[in-house]
């Protein structure tokens, strides 16, 4: 948060509103503090060593199926990106790969820059809860044994006091509208707006500069939902980043500056809020599609999210979860850039994906939202 | 809280008849003939009529299945188990002398069996698929199905007969006056039944403990504390120990019932003298008051466990011990 008087310093780094550039179009809110993104991921891809569904037992073989591809988006200081896309189409696994957490079998490619540093696997893992923060979806991220207060407070920042962290915890209590007695609480005892509260305050507690939330207001009716999260745009506006993970186009437009549409493991577009103003604004076919598909568009029938759902959720969580382990240890390959200093490269080759392809055919055949390849 | 307390009770002495009742039923359709188990073969075939028919009458072995446990359990409720016919001493007695050898036996296998397992298990769960869980697992399914007896067999051979560290059976040193008997001497005999008795009760704990490390490292809650930047260790330490305990304590009070089945085959080997060696002497010698007094000790041993790992629950999870009627979980 001492960073927050740069921003001001560094308006001259601001874009034009929907300039293109970096392959995305800016917000009005958009800025480039330090010269550099809050956030920047480019070329990621994300594919898991599994064997083949469906094979016989002994016959099966190992393939590489690639669960994201190519996939850039970037933060900026001071907005709320909301990356849409259908459920079960990997949503999650950017959120984790983002803080570091990856599957024994996974196998990462890709540069991430957190405040202008190059990222490598070990420093995601450094960064997260130490400045890149996960607001989860549900209470169910609590553990149930413990108390609400003990929990927000956290394990993983040993050089603060612990009575230290403690006050701070109050504070933060006292300015979301948590009663003390809150924290006395075990998770199951709490309401669904308190546990919205102290998921936030969790995240809060560790200073970050970058909010991952993965669909943090389940559940909730849209005007409800755009209350609650009236908190993540107080933080964004404080000068850090928010990266929303949401299914719902709609929420998407209403709280957030700048939209990723997310697609068969990849972001197609990524853009201003603004440009969802009219068709022609928008580049990427399932952009479009969406916009259709909005209520005040008449609702195309069938949401291509909701499609694109449907037909992916069964394919990919199967082949997420059924996943059998076939080593142990984690194939990490995540590069930093190679230049120092380098904040903004533009590189990006077009990337391998055999073993993903296969599952995209296999969607394309069953008539899910068209144009979702991106050659 | 009082109604909690009569249901356990009302369920207490039904398992007691119950188990009794059994008992009796089972010595009485064994083909057992008390009167020739006890006198043993050569007596009893060198016996006249009238002197087997006398006999058969001291022993009850003719009075009808429900009167003779009547008899037994209107003197039972007055505190009275009967009388051993193979020891010729109250049932009390003999139960008393030998609860003791027994109940440190059980004690110190199951302790060790629960924290070696427990410990085991978080290893291998938090290891998945790596050396140390193969090892682990390896250790637990060969152990799971190794025979106790034969365990046992193996450690004599090695510890006992050629490297000659602990003795060869019994609870204390042949030979040497019962004052004279040290502690340490009836520790060193304690020693290899009670090895293998943990032995083979650690594979049980481990792979249940092993199991639930890796649904609790699977968990949302375990991803959220890793997302806030705890080690893995870090993650165990703080929240995986507490979800971790609960099953295992649940699991090591219900395993009473299995220790005290290994105890009998183990007390066998090593001619320990405890309950379990009394029970198979008493079942083969149609001794069925002493066989009911040490059944329904064990029934209550083992009832005593459920009980205690059913309040315990309630104590470790606040969601149960926060909502009203914590005696739902059974």
């Amino acid at each position: 948060m001492a960073e927050q008087e740069h921003g001001r310093a560094h308006e001259a780094t601001r874009h034009q509103n929907a300039q293109v550039h970096h392959h995305h179009r800016h917000a009005p809110v958009s800025r480039h503090e330090h010269g550099h993104h809050l956030l920047q991921v480019e070329d990621l891809s994300v594919s898991f060593r599994m064997y083949e569904e469906g094979a016989p037992f002994f016959k099966a073989r190992q393939r590489e199926v690639e669960m994201i591809e190519a996939l850039s988006i970037s933060v900026h200081a001071g907005e709320i990106v909301a990356v849409v896309g259908a459920s079960g189409s990997g949503k999650t696994l950017l959120a984790d790969t983002i803080l570091g957490l990856f599957e024994p079998n996974a196998t990462v490619r890709g540069r991430v820059w957190f405040d202008g540093e190059p990222m490598d696997a070990a420093a995601l893992q450094r960064v997260r809860g130490h400045g890149i923060s996960l607001v989860p979806q549900s209470v169910n991220h609590l553990d149930p044994l413990m108390k609400v207060g003990r929990q927000v407070e956290g394990f993983a920042h040993p050089d603060e006091p612990r009575r230290a962290r403690r006050r701070r915890r109050e504070r933060l209590f006292a300015r979301y509208g948590l009663a003390e007695h809150v924290a006395r609480r075990y998770p199951h005892e709490l309401s669904g707006g308190m546990a919205r509260r102290v998921l936030l305050c969790c995240a809060l507690m560790d200073d970050p500069r970058v909010i991952v939330a993965d669909e943090p207001t389940p559940g909730l009716d849209l005007d409800l939902a755009v209350r609650a999260l009236d908190d993540f745009r107080s933080f964004a506006d404080e000068g850090n980043g928010v990266l929303l993970i949401t299914h719902d186009i709609e929420l998407a437009l209403r709280v957030a500056d700048r939209v990723a549409v997310f697609k068969d493991g990849t972001v197609v577009e990524e853009t201003a809020v603004a440009s969802f103003a009219s068709p022609d604004l928008l580049e990427h076919p399932f952009s479009r599609a969406l916009w259709h598909a909005l209520p005040e568009h008449g609702f195309l029938p069938g949401s291509p999210l909701d499609a694109d759902g449907a037909v992916q959720l069964p394919g990919r969580s199967s082949l997420h979860c059924g996943a059998r382990l076939v080593d142990d240890v984690s194939r990490v390959e995540l590069q930093g850039g190679n230049g120092a200093g380098a904040t903004c490269p533009n590189a990006s080759e077009p990337s391998q994906g055999v073993g993903r392809r296969e599952v995209r055919d296999r969607n394309a055949d069953e008539g899910a939202g068209k144009g979702g390849s991106r050659a | 809280m009082a109604r909690l307390v009569f249901r356990n009770m009302v369920k207490f002495v039904l398992l007691m008849l119950a188990v009794s009742l059994v008992t009796f039923v089972l010595v009485s359709v064994s083909p057992i003939d008390p009167v020739q188990a006890n006198v043993g073969q050569a007596a009893y075939v060198n016996m006249s009529e009238a002197k087997r028919a006398q006999l058969a009458d001291y022993w009850g072995a003719d009075a009808p299945l429900l009167e003779r446990y009547a008899n037994w359990l209107a003197a039972a409720v007055q505190g009275d188990l009967g009388t051993s016919l193979r020891y010729n001493a109250p049932v009390a007695d003999v139960i008393a002398s030998r609860a003791l050898n027994s109940l440190t036996l059980m004690a110190t296998a199951w302790v060790v069996s629960g924290v070696l397992g427990f410990a085991l298990g978080i290893l291998a769960g938090a290891n998945r698929g790596r050396l140390a869980d193969r090892l682990v697992k390896g250790y637990c399914f060969l152990l799971a199905s190794v025979p106790t007896f034969w365990l046992g067999l193996v450690f004599l051979v090695v510890f006992s007969v050629q490297l000659g560290w602990f003795p060869l059976g019994f609870s204390v040193p042949i030979g040497v006056a019962a004052s004279d008997v040290t502690l340490a001497d009836a520790l060193r005999h304690l020693v290899l039944p009670a090895l293998t008795l943990s032995v083979t009760g650690v594979a049980n704990i481990a792979l249940h403990t092993r199991e639930k490390t890796v649904d609790v490292l699977e968990s949302d809650y375990v991803r959220f504390a890793r997302a806030r930047g705890l080690s893995m260790w870090g993650v165990l330490r703080h929240h995986g120990l507490r979800n971790l305990v609960m099953p295992a304590i649940t699991l090591q009070f219900a395993s009473i019932s299995e220790i005290f089945g290994g105890s009998v085959l183990v007390e066998q080997v090593f001619s320990y003298p405890g309950l379990g060696q009394a029970a198979v002497t008493a079942g083969l010698g149609g001794d069925v008051a002493l066989l009911a007094g040490i059944a329904v000790l064990s029934a209550a041993l083992v009832f005593g466990g459920n009980l205690v790992a059913n309040v315990l629950y309630g104590v470790v999870d606040p969601r149960i011990r926060r909502s009203e009627g914590g005696e739902a979980r059974a």
